[in-house]
């Protein structure tokens, strides 16, 4: 009997291995392929596209395209500075706003939390034509700032709904502790509680970050010129231009991979946490 | 109540704290979006630009105009489709991902929950053209990969096809989001207390019973939650579309979507101008299918859910 069941349970362990790595290979097998043959010739891509560069097929042409054509580094920081402004003013107005519907009784309280938790289900972008007004309006278009404060005000209302629920649960006789010792209101928020829901700020930022990085539509409509192009849009107009030329499009995308593969990997381990939070036993 | 007299001065630092979050999100989100629902209800004239009120009648023309009933209600079959598939295929094989990655001593869970979730952090761009050239006959690496394993019959240009294109996508999609069902659930999976799952066990039910029976009702919430974000997500979709197929979502509009159909007739296409009124009723549409989907799962689907104490 008890040897059955151990025998039935690595019966069960080598079916469980067997489908996931099944998956594993699927959702890896794309990235690798364009990883190996953005290092090859194009004779080579051709040729063999799934084996692995060698010393005859190494060759980095695409690269060497991709980095005399476009404006790869300029794309790149423009990706950064939106997406690092807007995760700044997420966090901290976020966080702001969360203290004080967690921390306060004031009238219209409920209603306020409620209004701003609206934005979580309703996506920004079915008030594209509101907002390219509104830009158009205050000459924000082709700015930084149109993405910023269109990405800031996308980013809230999750970032106030997951941080209020941390911040309730902060130590009400620390908050106390603090006011009799004459802290100022800001000074409790930014010296005792702000450090305590770091981890919360953590989750947050992984979940704000993600689709600011990636996204196309409001680049493609509010800030299509060549200074303000982010990554992503730089490399789909580039994979436009240049169809044809597989070395340039493989580096191209092996280059919008490689940062977010490093990241992955220096972060996964807290963005794995994050996602589990409140999970783990 | 400002003229009472108040032995406390006037809590500054409330409206301090509240002012920039709500302000922000305010003008660049919820004024943007009651001016896109004003919108709707005007058109411009052609030759002078000027605005003038026409009430319903772009949404009348998107109901009953031969010219535009046809394409709408293609956009809005294939949106649905395309939920459909993410809702069949991609919630579960993220629930079985997740309990096989619950299952207790599996050693390796951690690389393969990493390298699953892994394609969702790429941008539509990566996505779109990885695919793109994978699957293109030029290349041939699915062409080769099928028949090595006697399939190669059945390859044809998937993504250039008016059948399998929407499928095709549909199923790219999936490929870049199973990892969120999978992180989700596997969360609710390790909230599940031991001593419920002891319980089980020495009640004699095990393996898979104990997972429909035990496990499945406690985490149905969670599956709730993701259905509604599979459908927000869904129904607003739009640059995995415009980054493979291009904004007139070839071939012959056959993966057209909600989103690339707003696209072409905000900014226009060849033969036609840009339209901001007609945008404006398209996507006023769009935010009421979003908010009759969320109204189904908040007031039908999350009350009906038990939810268990645990």
């Amino acid at each position: 009997m008890a040897f059955s069941r151990a025998r039935r349970n690595l019966i069960a362990e080598l079916g469980a291995h067997a489908i996931l790595l099944t998956f594993t290979v699927i959702a890896l097998f794309p990235v690798l392929l364009v990883l190996i043959n953005s290092l090859k010739t194009k004779k080579a891509i051709f040729r063999a596209p799934l084996a692995p560069p060698d010393a005859e097929t190494f060759d980095l042409i695409g690269y060497a395209t991709v980095l005399a054509q476009g404006n790869f580094p300029l794309y790149f920081w423009n990706s950064l500075f939106v997406t690092l402004g807007s995760l700044f003013l997420v966090l901290l107005l976020g966080a702001m706003a969360a203290f004080a519907l967690s921390e306060y009784r004031f009238p219209f309280n409920r209603f306020v939390a409620l209004y701003m938790a609206l934005g979580i289900m309703v996506p920004i972008r079915l008030g594209t034509v509101g907002i390219l007004n509104l830009m158009v309006a205050t000459g924000l278009v082709n700015t930084h700032w149109a993405l910023i404060l269109v990405y800031t005000a996308q980013g809230l209302p999750l970032s106030i709904f997951i941080l209020s629920e941390f911040m309730a649960v902060v130590s009400k006789d620390l908050k106390a502790a603090g006011r009799i010792d004459g802290l100022s209101e800001y000074a409790i928020f930014f010296r005792l509680v702000l450090p305590l829901v770091r981890p919360a700020m953590a989750t947050v930022a992984v979940f704000t970050m993600i689709p600011i990085w990636n996204d196309l539509w409001f680049p493609l409509i509010l800030a299509p010129a060549e200074e303000t192009k982010t990554l992503t849009l730089g490399a789909q107009v580039f994979v436009g231009q240049f169809v044809s030329n597989w070395n340039a499009i493989l580096a191209a995308m092996a280059l919008a991979i490689v940062p977010v593969l490093i990241l992955y990997l220096i972060f996964s381990r807290q963005l794995i946490r994050g996602i589990t939070a409140g999970a783990v036993k | 109540m400002g003229g009472k007299p108040q032995k406390k001065p006037f809590p500054w630092h409330i409206p301090v704290f509240l002012a920039p979050a709500v302000l922000i999100y305010t003008l660049v989100m919820i004024l943007p979006l009651a001016e896109t629902l004003r919108l709707s209800f005007f058109q411009r004239d052609p030759v002078s630009q000027a605005s003038f009120y026409v009430g319903f009648a772009n949404y009348a023309r998107l109901f009953f105009d031969p010219f535009w009933v046809g394409p709408f209600f293609n956009a809005l079959g294939n949106n649905l489709y395309f939920f459909v598939i993410h809702m069949l295929v991609q919630n579960p094989i993220g629930i079985l991902i997740a309990a096989l990655l619950s299952m207790t001593h599996l050693p390796g869970k951690k690389f393969y929950r990493t390298a699953i979730f892994l394609p969702t952090l790429l941008s539509f761009v990566v996505v779109g053209f990885v695919w793109k050239l994978m699957l293109s006959p030029l290349w041939g690496v699915s062409k080769d990969m099928m028949s090595s394993v006697g399939l190669g019959h059945l390859f044809m240009p998937f993504l250039g096809k008016e059948e399998t294109a929407l499928t095709t996508l549909s199923l790219i999609s999936v490929w870049q989001f199973v990892g969120i069902p999978m992180m989700l659930i596997y969360a609710a999976l390790l909230s599940i207390p031991d001593e419920v799952i002891e319980a089980a066990e020495c009640d004699g039910v095990t393996g898979l019973s104990q997972f429909f029976k035990i496990k499945l009702p406690l985490i149905l919430p969670t599956v709730g939650i993701i259905s509604i974000l599979t459908f927000v997500g869904n129904f607003n979709a739009f640059d995995l579309i415009y980054t493979t197929q291009g904004p007139l979502a070839g071939p012959n509009f056959s993966t057209d979507l909600l989103g690339t159909i707003l696209y072409r007739t905000f900014y226009g296409q060849q033969t036609q101008p840009g339209d901001p009124n007609m945008g404006a009723a398209i996507a006023t549409v769009m935010f009421f299918i979003i908010l009759a989907g969320v109204a189904v799962y908040l007031f039908v689907i999350q009350r009906k859910l038990t939810r268990y104490e645990m």
